[in-house]
């Protein structure tokens, strides 16, 4: 065999299929592991859907994703194409590589049940949100609410104003809009598909997205 | 395919009322709600009294400290040269598992700029400190966090010189937690600024000698507190201030106290606190 037939019909810089391909329903948790050198896509299928995220070392949970570390190492507010994802022990989890939503925040955290009431009044206490999803979620590998930190929240628009006003704004992303990152080593991903109603993260009207593993490229 | 239930015309309106109730409270939150908080402290007010203090430690720049504190106690943090930075992280010490939640702080409130009359949240909804007094006017970083040992080597150079990352883990290990147990902070004294493109600005300016804040404690605490240098700090040699932690009494609170009634969403933390302390 020749090496030209085997890229037959297939030009190498078409990307493989995914190894993976669900769609995680409205107000769903989900979790699975990305191993190195694999990319993490996330599609915002109908747009102004939230996708609350964390990240935890595959191989020792204690070392997980941190806000304040990724932000520190970047110099900057907000997540898009380039950004360094690192964990509290300061190493590098995953790279954004691509962004067609612009910007993502991760300031403001997952909505809660408790939260909830003091921010929209004590009648939103009984509501589902996503720190119910994570606790559920990381529950099934061994964890504990002591393991659920201030994580990334995908297609959610946060600024940040220089009084240092911060909002929930109206989502910045339109439908189809996703965001890929490679991961640096082996990890489990943790989402919470955002149920919350009570602001526009979600366009006030939760829709699925779509996660997808791609393998390594081998390059 | 993805599976999409259209919302019917009672979801559109109910979509809509929940969109109105959210500006409505967006416009108080970053409108009315700052206006109604009291002035910063000055830095000749609230004198130090000695019949309040029950303990008093200066962690000399670098270093860390652990401690509790009871319902009711404040601490106040001295920034006595005016180059210190004091990043902060509390526990419930009744169930550690709730523990400070610097997303929820500055979203529920609106703002990263943790002023006199704000309060610091759990990740359960409730008021960990309030913050009583304060000479900065919110000159305070939520975002940023704390150095960590390969920052410290890649700005400082070769040295024996602490960390934030790992004085927290110490602080923590000490008080029988582990790493699990840490989350982003609130550093003191830390003048970061979100500037309109994102990028961080340090505001040297609202740093000053004698500069303090002091917290009230709403449940009993565990707390660590890191005086190591902020990462973000632009001075290039490693002299970060001491720290000056005073442990105090406080009077009862009353009903008309500024950090409960300043604004409606600590008023709701607040009755959060209240029920899960009541009796």
């Amino acid at each position: 065999m020749s090496i030209h037939s085997l890229f037959d019909g297939a030009p190498a810089h078409v990307a493989p299929a995914p190894r993976l391909d669900v769609e995680v329903p409205a107000r769903a948790p989900w979790s699975g592991v990305v191993r190195k050198g694999e990319r993490l896509r996330l599609i915002d299928s109908r747009g102004q859907q939230a996708v609350d995220t964390l990240f935890y070392r595959a191989d020792d949970f204690a070392e997980r994703y941190s806000a304040q570390d990724t932000l520190r190492v970047q110099g900057s507010a907000y997540i898009s194409t380039g950004t360094r994802l690192i964990s509290n022990e300061g190493r590098v989890m995953l790279t954004v590589v691509a962004d067609t939503c612009g910007r993502h925040d991760t300031s403001a955290g997952a909505c809660s049940c408790e939260s909830n009431t003091a921010r929209f009044g004590r009648e939103t206490k009984f509501l589902h949100a996503c720190r119910d999803n994570f606790v559920l979620e990381v529950s099934r590998w061994g964890m504990t609410k002591r393991d659920i930190v201030p994580n990334i929240n995908f297609f959610m628009n946060v600024p940040i104003a220089e009084n240092g006003d911060l909002v929930i704004d109206d989502g910045i992303s339109a439908p189809g809009s996703c965001v890929e990152m490679v991961a640096e080593m082996d990890v489990l991903c943790v989402i919470s598909n955002c149920p919350q109603v009570n602001n526009p993260c979600n366009g006030f009207n939760p829709t699925p997205i779509r996660v997808q593993i791609y393998p390594s490229s081998g390059l | 395919m993805d599976t999409i239930v259209e919302p019917t015309e009672a979801d559109r309106a109910a979509m809509e009322a929940h969109r109105a109730r959210y500006e409505a409270l967006k416009a108080a939150g970053t409108g009315a709600a700052p206006l109604a908080l009291p002035p910063p402290t000055g830095l000749a007010e609230a004198p130090l009294d000695p019949a309040r203090i029950v303990a008093r430690e200066t962690v000399p720049g670098g270093w860390y400290s652990t401690l509790r504190l009871a319902r009711g106690e404040a601490l106040r943090l001295i920034d006595t040269a005016g180059s210190g930075a004091a990043a902060l992280f509390a526990w419930n010490a009744a169930d550690p598992s709730e523990r400070l939640n610097h997303a929820d702080t500055v979203k529920v409130q609106w703002t990263t700029r943790l002023a006199k009359g704000r309060v610091l949240l759990s990740d359960m909804g409730r008021v960990l400190l309030s913050i009583v007094e304060d000479t900065t006017d919110g000159a305070h970083d939520p975002l940023v966090g704390v150095s960590n040992a390969a920052g410290t080597l890649a700005k400082y150079g070769p040295g024996t010189f602490r960390n934030g990352r790992d004085n927290l883990v110490q602080g923590a290990l000490k008080l029988g937690l582990s790493r699990r147990d840490l989350a982003p902070v609130v550093t003191f004294f830390a003048p970061v600024i979100v500037a309109s493109d994102g990028r961080f600005a340090w505001g040297e300016a609202a740093r000053q000698a004698g500069a303090f804040v002091e917290l009230r404690a709403e449940m009993d605490l565990l707390l660590v507190v890191s005086a190591a240098p902020h990462p973000l700090d632009p001075r290039p040699d490693y002299a970060p201030g001491p720290i000056e932690l005073v442990r105090l009494r406080t009077a009862p609170v009353a009903a008309d106290d500024p950090c409960r009634t300043a604004t409606p969403e600590a008023r709701r933390a607040f009755e959060n606190t209240d029920f899960w302390l009541a009796g």
